[in-house]
């Protein structure tokens, strides 16, 4: 499986598209998107790893037992991620103000 | 293909407790990206603080990420990329048997522009930060607002552009030897291993780079220019 070959053409096509988002994340850095931006910056980097993972990292051809240990490695980042991320968020919590919405403002504060 | 492990025939780095070749290749990706998903965490670690210490001090990263330099972090990142490009084309050419000096060709390619990236790096950036003293420990000397958030958010700059570049010179080493390898004609149509992983090793760089560019550079609020 790992025996495929990849085309020439999709590599430098894979190559073109990664030159065209870093130049599109970076002219988007200059307008004012508000909480966008950040969101903007993130799903390009996110779109911009998944061409390298898949073309120029093989994963497309891989078996499904290592694209298995990817997603599971991804797991384990968004566990530690989000558990630091509900305590340290929450820290400020009173008895009172326990309710869900109150997450909010905290959350608001990431981007 | 069983036959290839029976005892006595051995293609060049063909070993002996695989079944065939195919089985060898697979065995020898799974494990290099077992390797990287440790390395997701060892980063995930650094990029977890980092959206802590953001949150609770927002205003203060933002003014640090406009002190860096984009020019810099976007023409790194096109270099980071080409060099990807080039890794990737090394390995094709021994997959489909082309003559060792195109390999050798691809990987000298690769080198450079990792040694591009590290030179941008270290003579302009970072010394660009010493200058305007923006060394947390060696003259950190930032007045404006937030002085205290903006020195932690250098810290957090110089640990993962520092562990970063660390993998990159790392990785430069193991090119080096992959050329070496190449010179000596060690790699075949059928055995290609060592830069197949190595090629993992460093298209993960990469990534990790693809990250720290909007995290560091991108999300700060440009578009104030001129003003905090």
């Amino acid at each position: 499986m790992s025996e495929h070959i990849v085309p020439v053409r999709i590599y430098i096509g894979v190559f073109l598209a990664l030159m065209a988002l870093t130049a599109l994340t970076t002219a988007v850095a200059f307008i004012d998107l508000g909480r966008w931006n950040t969101v903007a910056a993130l799903a390009i980097a996110v779109t911009k790893m998944f061409l390298v993972v898949l073309f120029f990292m093989h994963l497309k051809y891989s078996s499904g037992l290592t694209q298995l240990v990817l997603l599971a490695g991804f797991f384990w980042l968004a566990i530690m991620v989000t558990l630091t991320l509900s305590d340290e968020l929450t820290r400020w919590w009173t008895q009172t103000s326990g309710s869900w919405s109150a997450l909010l403002p905290f959350l608001l504060r990431l981007f | 293909m069983a036959d290839l492990a029976a005892h006595g025939v051995h293609p060049p780095g063909f070993a002996h407790q695989f079944e065939d070749m195919e089985q060898q290749r697979d065995a020898g990706s799974l494990g290099m990206w077992v390797f990287l998903v440790t390395e997701i965490m060892f980063f995930g670690g650094l990029f977890a603080s980092y959206i802590i210490y953001r949150a609770l001090d927002l205003r203060a990263f933002e003014t640090g990420s406009r002190l860096l330099d984009i020019r810099f972090g976007a023409a790194n990142t096109a270099v980071l990329i080409g060099s990807s490009l080039t890794m990737a084309l090394a390995i094709r050419s021994a997959q489909v048997g082309k003559p060792k000096s195109q390999i050798i060709f691809y990987l000298i390619m690769t080198m450079i522009l990792g040694a591009l990236f590290l030179g941008l790096k270290f003579t302009f950036e970072w010394r660009h930060d010493y200058v305007e003293h923006l060394v947390p420990g060696f003259g950190f000397a930032y007045k404006g607002p937030f002085a205290h958030g903006v020195e932690l958010f250098f810290c957090f700059y110089f640990f993962m552009t520092g562990l970063h570049a660390l993998h990159m010179i790392v990785g430069l080493g193991i090119l080096t030897v992959l050329t070496i390898m190449a010179s000596r004609g060690r790699f075949t149509e059928q055995y290609y291993a060592p830069l197949e992983i190595s090629g993992l090793y460093w298209h993960f760089v990469d990534i990790v780079w693809i990250f720290l560019f909007p995290l560091l550079y991108l999300i700060g609020g440009r578009y104030v220019l001129g003003g905090n």
